[in-house]
């Protein structure tokens, strides 16, 4: 370990990591980052609850079965799914030491992590538009602010991924970089296993009334 | 249960001494460990969605039932294949998380449902002219 005090060569005791660039990946991060997944998991449940209380409280206002647009969903359901594969492909070039094609997987993945993020808000704006915003029913504030949660996860996600782009492009695959390319693909792949709870729980099941 | 991708993990080549690669969360897998993840994942998404659509049950029940396991298997083929959970990864500790989330997340989901649920059937009903006249 680089944090290791060096006083017996004489030098001023170092108690902090000098120098990043020789710093091991620990596998403290791993485990440190999965916990975070894990608290940002219960986050989502808390919200799933709210809305399986409040999904049937249409308030007189409009039901899922009228405004919900399932081939959209669909649609909006594979971007995500491909955006999780080819980031599986980065992180492959990645262990292969090939820049170049992370890079390119890196930003495949952002463009349909982008394409998510459009034909959601465009959804929540056709919603606003027909009168059916969060302050319509309690139906609809748990939905806007379950999907809305997700959304934001996605986004944050996206200017995540560009940092990191950046980074590599700066400084290459080292070992840091490999690290925190894992720590974004843990949480990527995360953002997607929710969104199988979203278009199950909400859209398919909302639908049947 | 060892994910399968693990058997034809890719080289390594010029990854510097870096040794959490296709074991445990966050590992590398393999391309042929994420195309059948893929395939599965299209195939768990597709089905429902077709279901769903195409409105082949009579009964919602059922059909909100077949939906949830759908959903359930799927998370699990993401779990193994995306993102590479095997029960030794970083010595079990993640596995271990996991299940606590898990039953953390069953308590709140199911108690939340059972509770509020019974409130609601157990509270008085209210004419539109109490509504009107509430404080």
């Amino acid at each position: 370990m680089s944090a290791a005090p060096d006083g017996a060569s004489g030098g001023a005791t170092v108690f902090y990591v000098a120098n990043e660039a020789d710093h091991h990946p620990e596998n403290g991060t791993m485990i440190g980052f999965w916990i975070y997944l894990m608290s940002d998991c219960l986050i989502f449940a808390c919200l799933f609850a709210v809305y399986g209380v409040l999904g049937h409280s249409y308030a007189g206002g409009p039901s899922p079965a009228t405004l919900f647009d399932l081939p959209m969903v669909a649609v909006n359901t594979s971007m995500l799914l491909l955006s999780s594969i080819t980031y599986g492909f980065a992180m492959l070039a990645m262990a292969q030491g090939r820049k170049g094609g992370t890079l390119a997987w890196l930003a495949v993945t952002g463009l349909f992590g982008l394409a998510f993020l459009g034909f959601e808000l465009s959804e929540f704006v056709e919603l606003i538009h027909e009168g059916a915003g969060p302050q319509r029913s309690a139906f609809l504030s748990s939905f806007f602010t379950l999907v809305g949660t997700h959304g934001l996860h996605v986004s944050v996600g996206i200017i995540w991924l560009v940092t990191l782009m950046a980074q590599v492009m700066r400084g290459g695959l080292t070992p840091a970089n490999q690290r925190r390319l894992m720590c974004l693909s843990l949480f990527w792949h995360f953002l997607d296993v929710i969104w199988i709870g979203v278009f199950s729980f909400v859209y398919l099941i909302g639908v049947l009334g | 249960m060892r994910a399968l991708p693990d058997a034809h993990a890719a080289p390594h080549a010029g990854s510097g001494g870096h040794e959490t690669g296709g074991n445990g969360p966050g590992g590398h897998g393999s391309r042929r460990g994420y195309l059948i993840g893929f395939g599965l994942s299209v195939l768990l998404t597709a089905v429902p969605f077709w279901l769903i659509i195409g409105h082949e049950f009579t009964h919602a029940g059922t059909a909100a039932l077949t939906v949830m396991a759908f959903a359930a298997a799927q998370v699990v083929v993401h779990m193994i294949f995306f993102l590479h959970m095997t029960p030794k990864a970083e010595g079990g500790w993640t596995l271990l998380a996991l299940i606590f989330t898990v039953v953390i997340v069953g308590i709140t989901l199911s108690g939340s449902l059972w509770v509020m649920y019974h409130l609601n059937a157990n509270m008085m009903p209210m004419s539109v002219r109490d509504m009107r006249n509430m404080p």
